[in-house]
């Protein structure tokens, strides 16, 4: 890209950052809530994009890193407003006496952060370091990734001693040492998500138009010929998925306390899909596109789901397809292809390319 | 005017005059229409049982505005879809109290929805109507349980057994809280009223191959099966049961999660001679129910059969009328208090709101299914019983809001 | 675990497996030897037992004598349905996205959320039932202990002729020679002249037909409603991925694996811990064999 493109769109970002920024000034508590769940929501759609839209590897199974990270918080939300030797109901019935370790941990603020970030990173690189390195690729990989999330889905749903069952963990009233239901800890717990999205937009864009992201793009284009360059293609995947997996765990984590509940079944392939389908929607390879798309789709969603509660889901279901058919691109490939004509000839070589892999 | 009947003892103008309207109802009362949040799964797994709850709804709805609406006002429900996901029943819950203004919320099925919703009302100080039976275990001042309590259904089902059918229990359910809370509900029982466990079996929800379940059932040699099987399970279950040539006089199953909606899907030649216990059967005598059966379905067609949680939303509906009407106010606060006051005749019998733990005291009943899909009683509590959310089994708690909430029992 | 129960355990691994092979063989074709991805075959599926549902209504309605038959006549016709829906999916749809298996998921995933409401809307939500017919209600009293369900015997007979024309179909036949073909080599199957668009709709719409085949044996054992597909696909793909990607013979394979086994881990452990072992061990499996048991030589799915 030519630097005043660069700028413009910069500029185009940056306004519409400030403008979120001062949501909360306009917006009823109850959209500003809405929002902010949906800004969180975005920072896993920046991750899925990086690892999909820029390396090629379609994870059906992030909603299991999601899940990590929002069942992380809500022990914390759970356990800190616990007595001390005092253990949540759901495992008192089932005898459960001490909290278990985890349950301790999550107690600290400082930990539960650790622990949101650590958990799906230490999760994703394990799995990302077998399963790559096996080769395992394209369709087979997204499969392998969907079993892992009705593995995940399943696991919560019979520990229940541990995880709340199918219920989930909800009920949580406040957050450290704040009310929950505070209007300044709700517009507080939008901005934050917010500054997360941010920072993980700067971040993600740093990574895709920096050397490594060039290597990333080989990966998707051509694996078996960066790896007779030398490359080892195995360690930059289980890198970016790894990547990808903390973003989804920090969405987790941010998304719970303003939803007020995480349950087993946000961890299964049905969210999984649809995180997919938010990228694909915004348009894969763009990082905005991601987010815009994240926005767009639940926005869409809700706004269907209430004036056509009997019919939302062909509206629904034939936007997914319409999408897909029509503009392949998603939304950022129709605003490239305006932003195009204003554009100088060189540019449009430039264009980081969107093929999916 | 059987509607007149249905509705005797609407005593306006007592005790709860005084109260002031208060929030959303000062505004909406310059239209003389109130809205009323109406919160179910419309799709997704759980679409098939909570559609006709929200259909009893809205025809409950659609009898009052005939009649005039409540205190003058017009009922404008608002319908919402839960879409079988518990963290979209949270955010709708707020978007029909925050956004919509709504006085009241009638819906969930799962406990695992009411346990999302709950913060929600209680957080902005509203009212749901939850109208299943459930594990108990709940004391929130915010809800309304209209659905059976364990002491209520579960409880007389197993001493009923005991009593006719054998000692040996076999306990088969989905896995999660209300099957789990039930089963130690049960083995509490039987264990004091001399019963013995054969095994106890849990299925993912939506699990559908049953044999090798029946063969650790064989094994075990039970002489009943006590099912909190929960959804589309249920339809696998019987029909392999049936299949593997095991019928109800070998070895009879006793159901609280399926009523006459689940028989007409399983296959009502499946499910014959088993048993299931309820409040409410479309077979209960009394000619308030012969006429709501009768508007049910000249309203949603000869087909379509009702059932206890079908009945429960409809009561929900007319109890919350009659409160407001008591209260002379559409305030949450103001219609909860009132509602305690309210005895009412409803399809099933008398029934009335327990001010203490603010569930539903009524008649437990137990149905054998026939082979037309409906239920003959078999056995009923004649009296009706006083809710019990905590069981005696399995917690040393009791809620009680006169003295102030979930208190340690005496 | 005595004698009769284990004799009882293997044949549960093998109706299990039979169920499984029914669901995954459809699957097996679409997306074996095409590269579609399609998440709306649990709703084709789903199509197919509706059909049963509405033969078996009209039939009892029109001629109660021959209702126990009806479900012999609802075998072809859910082949037929099944298979026009995948028809009218494939020319919609699919047709404009060969190559690109991971949209195909995506834009079929769309597709089932329609066809769901689409079922609720014309049928209502509730679940339908089928009747089994009564020449397959009672079960064989091999022993005292051992009793096995006609009905599931029947399941396993149906599936072995499935299987057995399926194979009968792509390896004796002339359309079946081409869709090998266009499989194989796209493009030398076009210079030799067989009508490759043809024989993509005539593949999709072979694997819809099977899957609306097993849907009509599933209405005799399980539910039918608006969201049974749902509970079915995962796990047929897991049939297919294991069995490998590309090779009917694959599919049949690692249904019975994973029948047989599941069965038996449930029967040790409970129906949950069965569940998550079998998926554990599918991805330890894929690990160690990434293609599968019955690895591809095509490069299409790279």
């Amino acid at each position: 890209m030519t630097m005043p493109s660069i700028n413009k769109a910069s500029a185009l970002l940056i306004l519409g950052f400030v403008g979120l920024v001062c949501g909360p000034l306009v917006l009823s508590g109850f959209e500003m809530s809405l929002l902010g769940q949906f800004l969180a929501l975005a920072i896993l759609a920046i991750g899925l994009d990086v690892i999909w839209g820029y390396t090629g590897i379609l994870s059906l199974g992030q909603s299991v890193f999601f899940g990590l990270g929002g069942y992380v918080m809500a022990m914390y939300l759970e356990a800190s407003s616990l007595q001390p030797g005092q253990v949540p109901d759901f495992m008192s019935w089932s005898g459960v006496t001490q909290l278990p370790l985890v349950w301790q941990l999550a107690r600290h603020f400082p930990l539960t952060i650790a622990l949101v970030i650590g958990v799906p990173w230490i999760v994703a690189f394990g799995l990302g370091f077998l399963i790559f390195r096996s080769r395992i690729k394209g369709v087979y990989f997204s499969i392998l990734t969907q079993a892992l999330a009705v593995v995940a889905a399943t696991l919560a749903v019979n520990r229940q001693n541990f995880t709340g069952g199918s219920s989930g963990l909800t009920g949580f009233t406040q957050i450290a040492g704040a009310s929950l239901y505070a209007h300044a800890t709700q517009v507080a717990l939008y901005e934050v998500s917010l500054l997360a999205l941010g920072v993980a937009y700067l971040l993600a864009w740093r990574l895709c138009h920096s050397p490594f992201g060039r290597v990333l793009v080989a990966v998707r284009d051509g694996e078996t010929r960066l790896r007779f360059f030398g490359y080892d293609p195995a360690a930059f995947k289980t890198f970016v998925f790894a990547f990808a997996a903390v973003l989804a765990g920090i969405s987790g984590a941010l998304f719970v306390p303003q939803n007020g509940i995480i349950a087993p079944a946000q961890l299964g392939v049905a969210p999984a899909i649809e995180m997919v389908i938010w990228v694909a929607i915004g348009g894969r390879g763009t990082i905005v596109g991601a987010v815009v798309g994240t926005l767009f789709v639940n926005y869409a969603k809700f706004y269907l789901s209430n004036h056509y509660p009997n019919a939302w889901l062909y509206f629904v279901g034939g936007l997914f397809v319409l999408v897909v058919l029509v503009m392949p691109e998603g939304l950022a490939g129709i605003s490239r292809r305006v932003l195009k004509h204003f554009r100088s000839p060189e540019a449009r070589s430039h264009d980081q390319g969107t093929e999916p892999a | 005017m059987k509607r007149r009947d249905f509705m005797k003892g609407a005593l306006m103008g007592a005790a709860g005059a005084v109260l002031p309207l208060v929030g959303g109802v000062a505004a909406a009362s310059k239209t003389r229409s109130i809205r009323v949040g109406v919160l179910h799964s419309l799709t997704g797994t759980m679409a098939i049982s909570e559609i006709p709850v929200k259909n009893a709804e809205l025809m409950a709805i659609e009898e009052l505005n005939a009649k005039g609406g409540v205190l003058g006002h017009h009922i404008e429900p608002v319908v919402v879809d839960g879409e079988s996901n518990w963290p979209i029943f949270a955010e709708k819950a707020r978007q029909l109290i925050a956004g919509d203004h709504v006085a009241t919320i009638f819906g969930c099925w799962t406990s695992a929805s009411r346990k999302a919703v709950k913060p929600v009302v209680e957080q902005y100080d509203n009212l749901l109507w939850y109208p299943v039976q459930y594990e108990g275990n709940e004391c929130s001042k915010n809800i309304i349980y209209s659905g059976a309590c364990p002491n209520q259904q579960i409880e007389p089902a197993v001493t009923w057994l005991l009593k006719n059918k054998g000692k040996r229990f076999f306990l088969l359910g989905s896995d999660y809280v209300f099957p789990r809370t039930a089963n130690a509900i049960i083995k509490g029982q039987l264990h004091a009223e001399g019963g013995t466990l054969a095994g106890v079996e849990y299925v993912p929800l939506g699990h559908m191959e049953f044999e090798t379940v029946i063969n650790r059932m064989r094994e075990a040699r039970p002489d009943v099966v006590f099912s909190t099987l929960n959804g589309d399970s249920n339809v696998a279950f019987y029909k392999q049961f049936a299949a593997a040539g095991l019928t109800p006089a070998k070895l009879p199953i006793m159901a609280v999660s399926i009523a006459e909606v689940e028989v007409q899907g399983i296959g009502p030649s499946y499910c014959e001679g088993h048993y299931a216990a309820w409040n409410y059967f479309e077979t209960t005598k009394g000619h308030l129910n012969e006429a709501f059966v009768a508007t049910y379905k000249k309203r949603f067609g000869h087909t379509q059969v009702v059932d206890d949680p079908i009945e429960h939303g409809y009561v929900n509906v007319h109890l919350w009328a009659k409160a407001v009407e008591r209260a002379r106010s559409f305030h949450p606060m103001a219609v909860r208090k009132a509602a305690f006051s309210i005895r009412m005749d409803a399809p099933q019998g008398e029934v009335q709101i327990s001010s203490e733990n603010q569930n539903m005291s009524q008649v437990a009943r137990i149905g054998e299914i026939q082979a037309n899909g409906m239920f003959k009683e078999v056995w009923n509590s004649g009296k009706s019983l006083a809710p019990k959310p905590y069981s005696r089994y399995i917690s040393n708690f009791v809620c009680d809001w006169n003295k102030g909430g979930l208190l340690k029992r005496a | 675990m005595d004698g009769a129960i284990f004799v009882s355990q293997l044949f549960n691994g093998l109706s299990s497996a039979s169920i499984l092979l029914l669901m995954a063989l459809g699957l097996a074709i679409i997306f074996g030897l095409m590269g579609v991805i399609n998440m709306a075959h649990g709703e084709i599926m789903t199509a197919g037992a509706y059909t049963a549902y509405i033969v078996e209504g009209a039939v009892t309605h029109w001629a109660p004598a021959l209702s126990t038959y009806a479900f012999l006549a609802a075998l072809p016709l859910s082949f037929l349905v099944a298979a026009v829906l995948g028809l009218i999916v494939e020319l919609t749809v699919i047709r404009h996205l060969y190559g690109r298996p991971l949209e195909t998921l995506l834009a079929t995933w769309g597709v089932s959320l329609i066809m769901q409401q689409g079922f609720r809307s014309i049928f209502g939500s509730n679940n339908v039932s089928v009747t089994t017919p009564t020449w397959l209600r009672s079960a064989w009293h091999v022993t005292t202990n051992l009793d096995l369900p006609y009905v599931r015997i029947f399941i396993l007979v149906f599936a072995a002729v499935v299987v057995g024309g399926v194979f009968a179909y792509l390896y004796r036949t002339r359309s079946g020679l081409e869709i090998r073909a266009v499989m194989q080599n796209r493009d030398m199957a076009a210079c030799l002249g067989v009508a490759t668009r043809k024989i993509d709709a005539l593949t999709f719409a072979l694997g819809c037909g099977l899957a609306g085949l097993a849907g009509c044996a599933l209405a005799l054992i399980g539910p039918i409603g608006p969201t049974t597909g749902q509970a079915y696909i995962v796990d047929s793909f897991m049939v297919v991925v294991t069995g490998g990607v590309g090779k009917v013979i694959g599919a049949v394979v690692g249904a019975f694996a994973i029948g047989e086994l599941q069965s038996t881990f449930e029967f040790f452990t409970s129906a949950t811990a069965g569940k998550v072992l079998i998926f554990v061990l599918i991805i330890i499996f894929l690990n160690i064999r990434p293609a599968g048991i019955f690895p591809s030589r095509s490069r299409s799915l790279d």
